[in-house]
């Protein structure tokens, strides 16, 4: 079971799975959203917008009233979906709405995940995220050691479990976090928690390097906030750049100046076309390995 | 016994080796959190298991002889006269308050800053919410030359000055939480963020028997030494085992020190008296439950590193809690006392804020001794169910009250309690 998951490429699992095909050509770009902030509406629009910017990938968060893994951007977004009244049902209506081409990543705490039906577990979840169109999880308390019971759900319903691998993370921990992960590995750049930064990590060329005999695409996100940086982490040979603060900023200022949806929509998709061109030049900048001598 | 990997070193077991366990108390426990911390509970483990269970290079005799020496144990076990003869039973104090920094949390403080110290870390962080908890660390840091940094939420160091200064004086930086309603739900999940971010040279130092393993058995472990001696003190002072122990229950690590002992007693009844606040129901809507009830009312979920009883709504967020006293103001509860409560080895109980206002002023005319109001709700306790408690009751007290007065002189003008003495001498503030 865990082979299947290593994403091999060619073997069952990744065949015609949209998240593999995602990162199939060329680097992905992978933005985050809370959901519902500031309000379901406006919420649709931006997640379009990403879309229509040049997202591969959506992480949609679902909104958790103590989202340990964030920082204040995140925080303040999570709190701002809560109050204009986000739930799990909500954010599964929203889901279902979304006029978007892209597979769908549901990134949550793992109590929401755990509350939701009539049983308590996650698979009463993952049926619903399985049926709304969700293509996979990042749960960001949910270590490799609590991770079976999704897991096991996932894999009933075809979806995947995104583990974050952190600059922490050793050998042994790695061989754990990749029996139970697939899809893709989300590679914490740096310590800390989610917000955007000046700087990309130093540790982000390590990380990738440890990660080189795991078989399956790695993004990497914590930090990411310009073109620049963009290319920079795709040089270092991520597949892949996750980006959360950056856009949520925009949501931000946008609700705080009193702007109109489409304009705050209008800036999303162009920063996510910088992004995303940003992580092409850097793809671009790659100097290719000669052929045989990949030590 | 509850569970696996029992029973702390008392220094000296023979060298036995002795396993920290998976951290599963039944459905509860485990290790929720991000893999960025992984590898600092790992090592954590690791050294609960070397220094703590297997009293490796002599961690627990050191630790046993600074909490007597700087710590002041043994505590007394004093005979209440008055509230024995008010009730016609025996009562016994516990007097956690006599502890150094007036409460029982310096056992677990002085325990973790050590053993912080044993595994070469640098830095001290720590979340509190009466602040005895962030006093207890701080002192403790000082006295073992640590740098340390207490988050603390912003309702609670309005309620509680005289604890943050006094971190302060012991040279502790105090970082004021903004977020939610500012108590000690919001200073954990920050405290969680700084650990993630500094986790290698940080250790964070958890007030209670809450998160992820191994804290709550390590935490319980350090302070199963109010139950080690409660035990021996009333066995030589009656004779015999207590009939009940009475203890308040925030996160549960008084509850848990002072239970330990006695949880294979099976004479012994054991009360975990929670915050009733101004009511039980839970206003789902507004996402409030105006008590710290989670043992009594509370649901099975996912808080702070552990599965656990918790007040929550029907989607899993959690909801605010409400007690009088801050220290007893949290949504969630130490996975161990969920499990004894599931097992039917502890009764969870509550009592309103009138009624702990109520046995404060009781405790303070009576005996003598002006309890923290975390533990005015378990004498309060007794106060209303003492003739269900048997001939002999144990009750934990475990802090002083100096740190409320201002809440008290605030809560009481703004109440009718019977037995408070006139205090409009101190309205507008000390
Ligand atoms: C004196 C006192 N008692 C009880 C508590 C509640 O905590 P716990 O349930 O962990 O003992 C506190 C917490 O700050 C406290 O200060």
């Amino acid at each position: 079971m865990a082979e299947d998951r290593r994403g091999d490429a060619g073997d069952d699992r990744s065949a015609g799975d949209p998240v593999a095909d995602a990162f199939a050509d060329g680097p992905a770009f992978v933005p985050y959203l809370a959901v519902g902030d500031p309000d379901y509406e406006s919420s649709l629009a931006y997640v379009e917008a990403l879309a229509e910017g040049g997202a591969d990938v959506i992480e949609l968060g679902l909104p958790f009233s103590e989202p340990i893994a964030e920082g204040p951007t995140i925080q303040n977004a999570v709190a701002r979906a809560l109050e204009a009244g986000m739930t799990p049902t909500r954010f599964f209506e929203f889901v279902e709405e979304l006029d978007v081409d892209v597979p769908l990543v549901c990134m949550t705490y793992y109590n929401l995940i755990y509350q939701y039906g009539n049983e308590q577990g996650p698979r009463p979840f993952v049926e619903k995220a399985a049926s709304a169109g969700i293509s996979g999880f990042v749960v960001p308390d949910l270590p490799a050691e609590e991770a079976g019971p999704l897991r096991e759900a996932c894999d009933e319903f075809g979806l995947h479990l995104i583990s974050i691998v952190a600059p922490t993370t050793d050998e042994g921990r790695l061989e754990k976090l990749v029996e139970v992960s697939s899809g893709y590995v989300y590679v914490q750049a740096r310590l800390g928690v989610t917000g955007a930064s000046s700087s990309v990590s130093d540790r982000t060329g390590e990380s990738l390097a440890r990660l080189s005999d795991v078989d399956l695409p790695k993004a990497v996100g914590f930090g990411i906030s310009s073109g620049e940086q963009a290319a920079t982490i795709v040089e270092a040979g991520a597949d892949g750049i996750i980006v959360g603060s950056a856009l949520v900023d925009i949501v931000a200022e946008g609700h705080e100046g009193g702007e109109p949806t489409e304009a705050v929509a209008d800036r999303l998709e162009a920063t996510a076309r910088e992004l995303k061109r940003g992580a092409l030049d850097g793809y671009g900048r790659r100097t290719p390995a000669p052929e045989g001598t990949s030590d | 016994m509850s569970s696996e990997g029992e029973r702390s070193g008392t220094g000296g077991d023979g060298g036995q080796w002795v396993a920290a366990g998976d951290g599963k108390f039944g459905r509860y426990g485990g290790q929720y959190v991000p893999e960025a911390l992984m590898p600092a509970i790992e090592e954590l483990t690791d050294a609960y298991e070397r220094y703590v269970l297997n009293n490796e290079d002599g961690f627990m005799d050191e630790f046993r002889r600074r909490i007597r020496e700087f710590g002041g144990r043994p505590t007394p076990l004093q005979r209440a006269d008055r509230l024995s003869e008010r009730y016609d039973t025996e009562v016994y104090l516990k007097r956690e308050d006599l502890l150094h920094g007036g409460a029982h949390k310096l056992n677990n403080a002085l325990g973790q800053v050590l053993l912080a110290k044993y595994m070469g870390k640098e830095r001290i962080i720590a979340e509190t919410g009466a602040g005895q908890h962030g006093t207890a660390t701080a002192m403790a840091a000082a006295h073992l030359d640590m740098p340390c940094e207490v988050y603390m939420g912003e309702r609670d160091i309005n309620r509680q000055r005289p604890n943050v200064f006094r971190m302060k004086i012991n040279g502790s930086e105090v970082t004021q939480v903004t977020t939610g309603r500012g108590t000690l739900k919001e200073a954990i999940s920050e405290t969680m963020r700084d650990w993630a971010t500094n986790v290698e040279d940080t250790h964070y130092v958890i007030g209670s028997v809450v998160g992820p393993h191994p804290f709550p058995k390590m935490v319980r472990d350090f302070q199963a030494v109010i139950s080690e001696e409660a035990r021996e003190q009333a066995i030589e002072r009656t004779g015999d085992l207590p009939d009940s122990v009475v203890a308040c229950a925030g996160g549960g690590s008084n509850t848990m020190g002072a239970f330990h002992e006695f949880v294979g007693d099976g004479s012994v009844d054991l009360f975990a008296v929670e915050a009733g606040g101004s009511s039980l129901a839970v206003d789902e809507e507004e996402g409030v439950a105006p008590n710290s009830a989670s043992l009594s009312t509370g649901s099975e979920g996912v808080l702070h590193g552990a599965r656990t009883k918790l007040l929550q709504d029907h989607d899993g967020q959690i909801v605010e809690s409400h007690s009088v006293s801050s220290g007893l103001d949290y949504a969630g509860v130490g996975p161990e006392l969920a499990y004894l409560v599931d097992e039917g080895r502890v009764t969870p109980v509550n009592v309103d804020d009138d009624a702990a206002i109520e046995g404060f002023h009781r405790l303070s005319q009576e005996e003598g001794i002006i309890p923290a109001l975390e533990s005015a709700h378990a004498l309060a306790y007794l106060h209303e169910h003492h003739e269900e408690l048997g001939d002999v009751t144990v009750v934990n007290v475990s802090g002083r009250g100096d740190k409320d007065l201002e809440s008290v002189i605030e809560e009481t003008t703004r109440r009718d309690v019977p037995n408070a003495p006139d205090m409009s001498m101190f309205e507008g503030g000390l």
